[in-house]
């Protein structure tokens, strides 16, 4: 593992800028020249910049009002139906169209209080796109997520989006402030609950600020959006780790009711030799590298091998090469067709020309202190286990070996079942808090649950959707009334 | 090949497409560039004492991507010197003399100053002269342009002046800006004018600014009315010139305009009486290449057709137009959707809903998306028993040929309203519906 006084870095709440949060941060680079066999070549700022530019860069007013007049104003329609939050895509788009972009980001952000990052990081292709009427008749769907970015960005700053009714005397903790608490936040707000958010991180957001690639969303935009929700009187405690800062017991004294939006934990380990060596890490704790360090002080092999066929594979390579890696390797146990990312990613690393390696497993890591190469194994396809999936299986004496001087763990995220099991009376499955469907009250009933740690790991639109859902949920507990689903389906 | 030449008033124009009275037709220059480019006729911008203008001049309407789909202007007939105009119409009828040029006229209303002008131009080389009693804005307010037009009994005196001394044949341009435009073509036909042109422009608004509450356009923080023009009121038009086709007493050529941009409004302003037609607009929009495709548009229709002629076109829709109350009323449609078609979007069913009949059902739409599998296509039904056949649903529907309106055999002869009153007369028991069943034959 990296020495890991490199890696504490001192907040002080700014921004150097291009959206990365250092205020500083050691020049691994340049303190440790024998850390990695070999690192990657700088870029210039400028290629950083490029490198790390909007995937989707933002509409002109006259491209939003050509493309905002594609749209059909469908009745009833599947764009709305297809949103886990039920934004009213329409009518969004005929208020930009009418030139009420403010009514428009209001009628997002009421349904959406993360509209800002969501029309930046939704997968709009399999959601709110994926089902157009357009793509019917072959044709491009409207690009909502655009559409939807023109709207927040415009008035993001400034809105006040609601005037929460006076205190109703009841206290709500969230734990975690990624979307699926600042979701349910906003919404417990509307009713006048005085809401506290916890999070260990310094900055809130959760993987909004700090997992999701930053050509998606910077985690300056990602705070940025959260001044939205503080507006409305939501008070976000920092650096609070729940367990260790505050206790549960604390909590459950102190509040009526209590939120758990604590996401997932760090990618799993390969269970291979050599994983301790130098250079070889999580893809967590690389992205959120990228996402809090100017981009040139970020550690990066020149080759590297990246283990996943996920979407946090996709944005580990992608970003590996941005960085300035020259050799960047996907090695995934099964086939392109079984991997788990989507398509449009898989289509976007291909344009980073990053080297997939399908059906193949890593087998040891090798290396004197530091990562040197690593061994892989070829695998097969063997027949479909019990879920359906054909399991792949490794063929004997197909080992390789790569020359790498990084490799980075993307398998899925692992579960904070140490934490969920210290709630009392809390119920999980496979690591998942289990909770009611309609109100995302847990088994405990003081506790509500949402988010990826209720998914397993989905989308912030879902976690969105939770939260909005757990609030009706918290409501109806505490107020004693039927549970308003306004809106959600997640 | 066909031919697309036409005949006007004993005047041979190369195809129907003229440019109208406006700042297209404004110069030798422009008028030659557009004869290049294949425009068969110009009518000069309007010649008469040499006005000022203001500026700014024009504002429009906008729909969703299309640009200027309305335009209003508040210009007037032409700042240049009546003799520049005229010495310019000589020469390009020297260079073009196959193209018809038309002397567009407007003076102040006095014989004698008529007289002048039109001996003026029977020595220019036009073909033919055209009377601006149309301008709705400015020229009116001097007694001039509409305030003429909009007076019957002006519009044929001045019309009888003008023919007292012309020798070339005459149009009188009619303003739409009154209530029944055919009964103004009636009285300038029988004052002795040789062809009519309609529209001029409409009276408008064309919008207010929403900053400074000034309508547009705007000219020094205020505004004044204008004419309108462009694709917005090819319907008004085509209606107008159908009634004066219609007219029992009017029988000389029209020329058709207003909202004219392809050869498609073309044909169809000619398959309603007009013999040519002018445009405006659209060539103010996107400049004389549109003539290309004017002509050969033209021709490949009238080769579809098996058509020998342009001119056989003319009025062949007019006895098409009738009266509401010789309709069949025994004739049905019904709306059907095809299924391959429709792509779900549930705009039939909302206009029928609300805005019609009643007579398209559709399910609450299911959640999911993508992640869930791909959600089958959703589709509205069309209650074929109660739907009344009125269209919206096919008009709404934004995909072509998706919902089509398909006949259904009443079983009943036909019946119009005319005669279901007479019938009604003869059978005073008989209910509505007995007197439909039984159609106009039998009675
Ligand atoms: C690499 C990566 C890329 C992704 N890309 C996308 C994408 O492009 N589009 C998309 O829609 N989704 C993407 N996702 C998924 C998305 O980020 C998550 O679904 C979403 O953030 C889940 O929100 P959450 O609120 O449930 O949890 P998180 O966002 O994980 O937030 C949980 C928060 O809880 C805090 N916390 C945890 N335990 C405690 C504790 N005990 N005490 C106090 N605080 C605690 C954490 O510090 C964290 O801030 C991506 C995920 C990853 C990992
Ligand atoms: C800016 C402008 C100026 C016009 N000037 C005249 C004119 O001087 N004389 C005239 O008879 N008609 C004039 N017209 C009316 C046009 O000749 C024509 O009748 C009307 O615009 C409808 O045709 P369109 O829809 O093709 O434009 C003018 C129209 C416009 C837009
Ligand atoms: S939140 Fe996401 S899924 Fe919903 S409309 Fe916006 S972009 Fe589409
Ligand atoms: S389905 Fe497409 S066209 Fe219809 S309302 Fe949604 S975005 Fe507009
Ligand atoms: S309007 Fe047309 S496409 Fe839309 S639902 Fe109706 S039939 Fe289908």
């Amino acid at each position: 593992m990296l020495d890991s006084r490199l890696f504490t870095l001192i907040f002080a709440g700014l921004f150097d800028g291009r959206g990365s949060v250092a205020f500083f941060a050691f020049d691994r680079l340049g303190d440790g020249p024998n850390m990695l066999k070999q690192v990657a070549p700088r870029l210039t700022p400028e290629q950083y910049e490029k490198n790390f530019s909007d995937i989707n860069p933002p509409l002109t007013q006259s491209q939003a009002l050509e493309e905002g007049s594609r749209c059909l104003f469908c009745y009833d329609a599947p764009c709305i139906k297809a949103c886990p939050t039920e934004i009213n895509v329409p009518q969004f788009i005929r208020q930009i169209g009418t030139g009420n972009v403010t009514g428009a980001a209001t009628t997002i952000l009421n349904a959406n209080i993360m509209g800002h990052s969501c029309a930046r990081v939704c997968p709009t292709s399999v959601l709110c796109e994926g089902a157009c009427v357009l793509n019917y008749e072959n044709k491009r769907p409207v690009d909502i997520g655009k559409l939807q970015r023109y709207a927040v960005d415009s008035v993001m700053d400034t809105l006040k989006l609601f005037e929460p009714p006076a205190d109703n005397g009841k206290k709500v903790a969230l734990i975690g402030a990624g979307p699926a608490s600042l979701s349910c936040a906003t919404e417990l707000r509307r009713h006048g609950y005085q809401v506290t958010i916890f999070d260990a991180n310094p900055l809130p957001g959760g993987l909004d600020t700090y997992g999701i690639a930053a050509y998606k969303l910077r985690a300056s935009d990602a705070v940025r959006e959260i001044e939205l929700v503080r507006r409305l009187g939501v008070e976000i405690k920092s650096n609070v780790l729940v367990g260790k800062d505050a206790t549960l017991v604390e909590l459950e004294k102190n509040y009526d009711a209590i939120f758990i939006g604590i996401g997932l934990g760090g990618t799993d380990d390969l269970g291979i030799p050599g994983e301790d060596l130098e250079g070889c890490i999580d893809a967590l704790t690389f992205i959120r590298e990228t996402k809090e360090n100017p981009f040139d002080k970020v550690l990066i092999g020149n080759k590297v091998a990246v283990i996943g066929g996920g979407n946090t594979a996709i944005d580990v390579v992608t970003a590996a090469h941005r960085l300035g890696a020259e050799e960047v390797y996907m090695i995934y146990r099964r086939g392109e067709a079984e991997a788990s990312a989507f398509k449009y990613e898989i289509e976007l690393a291909k344009k980073d020309e990053i080297s997939f390696i399908w059906q193949a497993a890593p087998a040891k890591i090798l290396g004197r202190g530091k990562v040197e190469s690593l061994e892989c194994v070829k695998t097969m396809l063997g027949p479909a286990d019990a879920s359906g999936r054909r399991s792949p299986q490794n063929i004997s004496g197909s080992e390789f070996r790569l020359d790498v001087d990084m490799v980075i763990k993307a398998l899925g995220q692992s579960k904070k079942t140490e934490f969920l099991q210290s709630i009392s009376g809390m119920k999980l499955e496979k690591g998942r808090v289990v909770v009611n469907a309609e109100t995302c009250q847990t088994a405990n009933p003081k506790y509500f649950a949402g988010g990826d740690c209720v998914n397993g790991g989905g989308e912030v639109v879902d976690a969105v959707a939770h939260g909005k859902k757990a609030a009706a949920g918290i409501h109806a507990h505490l107020a004693g009334k039927a549970a308003n689903m306004r809106g959600t389906h997640a | 090949m066909p031919d697309i030449s036409v005949n006007f008033c004993g005047v041979k124009s190369p195809n129907p497409f003229w440019l109208g009275s406006g700042p297209p037709a404004n110069t030798a220059y422009q008028v030659m560039r557009a004869f290049d480019a294949g425009w068969g006729g110009a009518v000069w911008k309007t010649i008469g004492e040499p006005i000022m203008n203001v500026s700014s001049r024009y504002g429009s309407i906008d729909y969703k991507n299309e640009r200027m789909i309305g335009l209003n202007n508040i210009e007037l007939i032409s700042d240049r010197p009546i003799e520049t105009n005229f010495t310019e119409i000589t020469e390009v009828k020297k260079k073009y003399p196959k193209n018809v040029v038309v002397a567009s006229l407007m003076v102040e209303s006095k014989q004698t100053t008529w007289h002048e002008i039109v001996k003026r131009t029977n020595d220019s080389g036009a073909d033919l002269i055209e009377l601006n009693f149309g301008c709705p804005h400015g020229m009116s307010e001097r007694g001039m342009g509409a305030a003429v037009g909009q007076v019957p009994e002006y519009a044929g005196m001045i019309t009888a002046w003008v023919k007292e001394v012309a020798k070339i044949p005459v149009i009188v341009k009619l303003t739409p800006n009154v209530t029944d435009i055919a009964h103004m073509a009636a009285t300038v036909n029988a004052a002795g004018a040789d062809a009519v042109s309609l529209i001029n422009t409409i009276n408008s608004l064309v919008g207010v600014d929403l900053d400074t509450w000034v309508p547009r356009p705007i000219v020094g923080g205020a505004s004044s009315h204008g004419g309108y023009c462009g694709p917005a009121v090819k319907p008004i038009a085509l209606n107008m010139v159908a009634s004066v086709s219609h007219h029992p007493k009017v029988n000389i050529p029209i020329s058709g305009i207003g909202g004219i941009g392809n050869w498609r409004d073309a044909v169809e302003f000619m398959l309603l009486g007009s013999t040519s037609v002018q445009v405006c607009t659209a060539a103010m929009h996107y400049g004389f290449r549109i003539v290309e495709d004017m002509a050969e548009g033209l021709n490949n229709y009238l080769a579809e057709k098996g058509m020998q002629s342009a001119m056989e076109l003319v009025g062949k829709s007019v006895n098409k137009v009738k009266d509401w109350g010789d309709l069949n009323l025994n004739y049905k449609v019904i709306a059907k959707i095809d299924p391959e078609k429709c792509i779900g979007c549930n705009l039939c069913y909302i206009a029928c809903e609300d805005g019609a009949h009643q007579c398209i059902t559709a399910a609450p739409r299911p959640f999911g998306d993508l992640r869930e599998g791909t959600p089958a296509k959703h589709m509205p039904q069309i209650k074929e028993d109660h739907c009344v056949g009125c269209n919206l649903c096919a008009l709404v529907c934004p995909v072509p040929q998706c919902i089509t309106m398909q006949e259904i055999d009443t079983g009943r002869p036909p019946m119009n309203w005319r005669q279901l009153q007479e019938s009604r007369g003869k059978n005073p028991t008989c209910s509505m519906d007995e007197l439909l069943a039984k159609g106009a034959s039998t009675h």
